[in-house]
C-alpha cells in the first residue's frame, strides 16, 4: 500500500528507533498494551518468534491448533473489553485461523491477527506453506493488510488496532512476508488517528433522540431489546441500559449475545428471547407497541417469520453500524451511534422532560406479561435416576454463582441450555459463539479468558461432541497452569442435530449418534488434568463441588438424559407466538412447514 | 396441524429499481476484490462497473456501479459499502438530484458495398466517429447514455456487426457541487 489511509494528526514527537520488522511488531504490541498473544510458530514467523525470545514484554501463549489460538483470544477479548492478539504462521497457520476469525466478525469481536507469509519474491509463486491470505480473510475480516514495505508496518500494526477496537469492533489480519520480518526500518509510536475514509459515528442524532424518548413516553406496551453491542460498548453501556431500564419499569429481553448486560435476577428481566428464548419474551416482542433495539441486528434466530415478526409495533433501532438499521427488519427511528452514548443522552433527555408514562397502560401490560410467565416455559420434568441437562445447569448455577465465574459454551443444546438456565448477572462474564455458531469455541475460549482473569472460575460448558472439535487445547490449559472447567454434558449425541432429526426428520438419526466416545475421565488424565464422571443426580452437587476445588484443569464428564430437547423452540419459518412448548413435542413436525424445513 | 398458515405469502414482491452508486475509495490493493466481494458474497447485482483512479495526488479512485434490488436492499448495499474501510464516501446519484451518465463503445463492423454506407450513415446519425477502417471494415467509437448505445448496436446488427466493447456506465451530478 502506497498511501496511508490514515494519516498521523501529528509527527511522533521523539525520532523514531532503527530495528527489524520482526522487533517492530512486538514493539507495537507492547506499545498497544498487549500482554498476551496466543500463536503458534512456524517456518514464516520465525523471525518474529525470534524476537518474541528476546523480550519479556509480552507473554507467548502456545496453542496446539491454530483455530484454538483465534478463539483463545476471542475469549480475552470478550472478557477484558481489550483487543485480543494470535500470531501464526503462512499457509496452513492461517487457513486454521479462518474459523476463529469468521467467528470474530460475527460476532464483532476485536482481534489483531498476525500471519506469516513468504518472503514477497516467492509471493505468487505457489511457494512451500504459501497461501493467498488476504485473499482468503478479506470477507472474514473487518480489514486485512499484506505488508510489502517494513516502512509501512509500524503504521499498519497500530492502524489494525484502531480499526479492531473502534467502531463495530471485528478481527483485523497483518499478513508479513518473512523478508518484511527481517528488514530494518524506522518504528514510530501509536499517534493519534485522523481518518478520511474510517470514521465510525459514536454520538447519536440529538433530534432522533428526542424523537425515541417521546415515542418512550407515549407507549402503551413497550420493550427493550438489547444485544451484544451493549456489552462490546462496555460497562458503561450496561450500567446506562440498567439505569434506563429502571427509569421508565419497561420489560426488558435480549439475544444470546446480550446476556448479563442487565440482571437477570431483576423483575423487569423477562429472559432470552428467539428461537430458544422464554414464553414471555417471545410473546413480548410480538405483542409489544414500541420496541427498543438496542446494539441487536434482528437475526435470523431472533425474528422468526420475517413478515410476522412484531407486526403491531413501532420500532427503534440503536446500532453503531448503519449497514445493521434495515437490513432485516424495516424499523421507524434508525439511531446511529454507540449504545452507551445513545443510552446516555436518551437518560438525560428522558430526565429533563416532564413526560409523563402511562401508567394504567403499563401495569395492563404487566399483567399480561405476567399471564405469559405463568406458562413456566422453561419447565422440565426432573428425574430421579437420570441427570436432565437443565437440572445440571441450575445446580452449576446454585454453586458457583457467589463466585467470581465466567462461562463459556461450545455450541448445541448445551448452549442454549446454559442460556436459559445459567442466570448472568454482569455483562462480559458469558462467551458464546453466537453469530458463526462454531463447535470447539468454549474450550479455547475458556483458556483465554482464564489467562486474563487468573484466580476467577471459567468454566466451559460443552457437549461430548463440541468438546472433542478442539480437546487439543487441553494440553495448552495443563501447559499453562490455568485451571479451565470444562462441565461436559453428555448424552452421547450432537444434541441440536439430533433435535432437530427427531422433530423434522422423522426421527432417522443420520449420523448424529457418537458411537466411540473416549472414556473423559481417562483423557483428562492423559492431559495430565483431572476427570469426573457423574452419573447420578445425587452425586451432582459433591462432585461440582469438587470440580470447582480442585486447582488443575478439570474434565467433568456429566452422563445427561440422552434424548432431552429444547424447548421452547419456535420452529424455523414461524412466528414469536407459534412458540412450542416441551410438552407440545409431538406435534412439532406438524407445525413446521415444507417451506419452513428449508430454513436452517 | 395442518401445514398452511395464516400469515400472507412471505415474499410480498417489491419494486426493484435501478441505481447508480459512485464510490470514493483509496486506490490500494484489493480495495476492487473487496468491492467485488461484497456483492458477490451478499448476492447483490452489479449491472455495470467502472474504475479508475481520479486523484492521483491522494491516490483515490472512484468506483460507478449501476445495480438493481428493492428499495431496501439498495439502502444495504450503500452502507455495506460505505461500511469498508478503503471506501471514503458513497453517493447514489440516481436519488440525490440531476446526473448524467454516459458509456463508450468502440463497435466493429464488417461488410461491403451498400452495408458499409449504411452502417456510415448510421454512424453519422449517431454522431459515432470512425477510429478504424479497411476496405471492408469500420470500428466506430460511439459515446452517450446507455440505451443510445444499445439502440447503435441494434441498428448494427444487420449491417455486419462484429463485436463490442464497452467501457461501463461512468456518472457524475449535474451542477456546480462535487460529491
Amino acid at each position: 500500500m502506497s498511501e496511508a489511509i490514515v494519516e498521523a494528526k501529528t509527527a511522533s514527537a521523539e525520532p523514531g528507533t532503527e530495528m527489524t520488522g520482526a522487533d517492530m511488531v512486538i514493539k507495537a504490541l507492547a506499545d498497544q498494551g498487549v500482554e498476551h498473544i496466543f500463536g503458534y510458530p512456524g517456518g514464516a514467523v520465525l523471525p518474529i518468534y525470534d524476537a518474541l525470545f528476546q523480550q519479556n514484554m509480552v507473554q507467548h501463549i502456545l496453542v496446539r491448533h491454530e483455530q484454538g489460538a483465534v478463539h483463545a483470544a476471542e475469549g480475552y477479548a470478550r472478557s477484558t473489553g481489550k483487543v485480543g492478539t494470535v500470531l501464526v504462521t503462512s499457509g496452513p497457520g492461517a487457513t486454521n485461523a479462518v474459523t476463529g476469525l469468521t467467528d470474530a466478525l460475527c460476532d464483532s469481536v476485536p482481534l489483531v491477527v498476525i500471519t506469516g507469509q513468504v518472503p514477497t519474491h516467492l509471493i505468487g509463486n505457489d511457494a512451500f506453506q504459501e497461501c493467498d491470505t488476504v485473499g482468503i480473510t478479506r470477507p472474514c475480516t473487518k480489514y486485512n493488510y499484506l505488508v510489502k514495505s517494513v516502512d509501512d508496518l509500524p503504521r499498519v500494526l497500530h492502524e489494525a488496532f484502531h480499526i479492531a477496537s473502534s467502531g463495530r469492533p471485528g478481527p483485523v489480519v497483518v499478513d508479513i512476508p518473512k523478508d518484511i520480518q527481517f528488514a530494518r526500518g524506522t518504528y514510530s509510536k501509536p499517534t493519534e488517528f485522523a481518518h478520511k475514509g474510517y470514521r465510525p459515528r459514536t454520538k447519536g442524532d440529538a433530534e432522533k433522540i428526542k424523537q425515541a424518548v417521546a415515542m418512550m413516553a407515549a407507549a402503551k406496551r413497550p420493550l427493550f431489546y438489547t444485544g451484544g453491542g451493549v456489552i462490546n460498548s462496555g460497562p458503561a453501556a450496561s450500567a446506562k441500559l440498567r439505569e434506563l431500564v429502571k427509569l421508565t419499569g419497561f420489560p426488558i429481553t435480549s439475544t444470546l449475545m446480550g446476556l448479563g448486560a442487565y440482571p437477570a435476577a431483576d423483575p423487569q428481566w423477562l429472559g432470552m428471547l428467539g428461537m430458544h428464548g422464554t414464553w414471555e419474551a417471545n410473546w413480548s416482542m410480538h405483542d409489544c407497541d414500541l420496541m427498543i433495539a438496542v446494539g441487536s441486528r434482528f437475526d435470523d434466530r431472533i425474528t422468526g417469520r420475517i413478515d410476522a415478526f412484531s407486526p403491531g409495533s413501532k420500532k427503534i433501532h440503536i446500532d453503531i453500524d448503519p449497514s445493521s438499521i434495515n437490513k432485516n427488519v424495516k424499523v421507524d427511528l434508525p439511531i446511529v451511534g454507540d449504545c452507551g452514548s445513545v443510552l446516555d443522552d436518551m437518560l438525560r433527555v428522558w430526565r429533563a422532560s416532564a413526560l409523563k408514562p402511562d401508567k394504567k397502560a403499563h401495569e395492563a401490560w404487566w399483567a399480561q406479561i405476567a399471564k405469559w410467565r405463568a406458562k413456566k416455559s422453561l419447565a422440565y420434568s426432573n428425574s430421579k435416576v437420570i441427570i436432565k441437562p437443565q437440572y445440571a445447569i441450575e445446580r452449576l448455577y446454585e454453586l458457583t454463582k457467589d463466585r467470581d465465574t465466567y462461562i463459556t459454551t461450545e455450541v448445541g443444546q448445551h448452549q442454549m441450555w446454559a442460556a436459559q438456565f445459567y442466570q448472568f448477572q454482569e455483562p462480559k462474564r458469558w462467551m458464546t459463539s453466537g453469530g458463526l455458531g462454531t463447535m470447539g469455541y468454549g474450550l479455547p475460549a475458556a483458556i483465554g479468558v482464564q489467562l486474563a482473569h487468573p484466580n476467577s472460575l471459567v468454566v466451559d460448558i460443552a457437549g461430548e461432541a463440541s468438546i472433542l472439535m478442539n480437546m487439543q487445547e487441553m494440553s495448552t490449559a495443563v501447559q499453562f497452569g490455568l485451571p479451565v472447567k470444562v462441565f461436559i454434558l453428555n448424552n452421547r449425541y450432537m444434541g441440536m442435530v439430533r433435535q432437530w432429526q427427531e422433530l423434522l426428520h422423522g426421527g432417522r438419526y443420520s449420523h448424529s449418534y457418537t458411537e466411540a466416545l473416549p472414556d473423559f475421565v481417562k483423557l483428562a488424565e492423559a492431559y495430565h488434568a483431572h476427570g469426573i464422571r457423574c452419573e447420578h443426580p445425587d452425586e451432582l452437587d459433591g462432585k461440582i463441588r469438587e470440580m470447582i476445588e480442585v486447582r488443575k484443569p478439570v474434565i467433568f464428564d456429566c452422563v445427561v438424559d440422552p434424548s432431552e430437547n429444547c424447548f421452547p423452540m419456535i420452529p424455523s419459518g414461524r412466528a414469536h407466538n407459534e412458540m412450542l412448548l416441551g410438552d407440545a413435542a409431538t406435534r412439532v413436525e406438524d407445525a413446521i412447514t415444507e417451506a419452513g424445513k428449508m430454513l436452517v | 396441524m395442518s401445514t398452511t398458515t395464516h400469515y400472507p405469502a412471505q415474499t410480498t414482491a417489491e419494486k426493484v429499481e435501478s441505481r447508480t452508486l459512485c464510490v470514493l475509495v483509496d486506490n490500494e490493493p484489493g480495495v476492487l476484490a473487496r468491492v467485488v466481494g461484497l456483492f458477490s458474497g451478499r448476492g447483490y447485482n452489479i449491472d455495470s462497473l467502472t474504475v479508475s483512479e481520479t486523484e492521483h495526488q491522494k491516490h483515490l479512485s472512484r468506483i460507478t456501479i449501476v445495480t438493481r434490488g428493492t428499495p431496501m436492499v439498495l439502502e444495504q448495499i450503500k452502507n455495506q459499502l460505505d461500511r469498508l474501510v478503503p471506501v471514503h464516501r458513497v453517493i447514489d446519484l440516481t436519488t440525490t438530484g440531476p446526473a448524467i451518465a454516459r458509456e463508450l463503445a468502440m463497435v466493429k463492423v464488417r461488410g461491403t458495398g451498400d452495408q458499409r454506407m449504411e452502417a456510415l450513415r448510421l454512424a453519422d446519425a449517431f454522431r459515432a466517429r470512425v477510429i478504424d477502417a479497411t476496405t471492408e471494415s469500420f470500428v466506430f467509437e460511439i459515446t452517450g447514455a446507455s440505451d443510445k448505445i444499445e439502440s447503435f448496436i441494434n441498428l448494427m446488427l444487420p449491417v455486419g456487426l462484429v463485436e463490442v466493447s464497452r467501457t461501463g456506465v461512468v456518472a457524475i451530478a449535474r451542477g456546480p457541487d462535487g460529491m
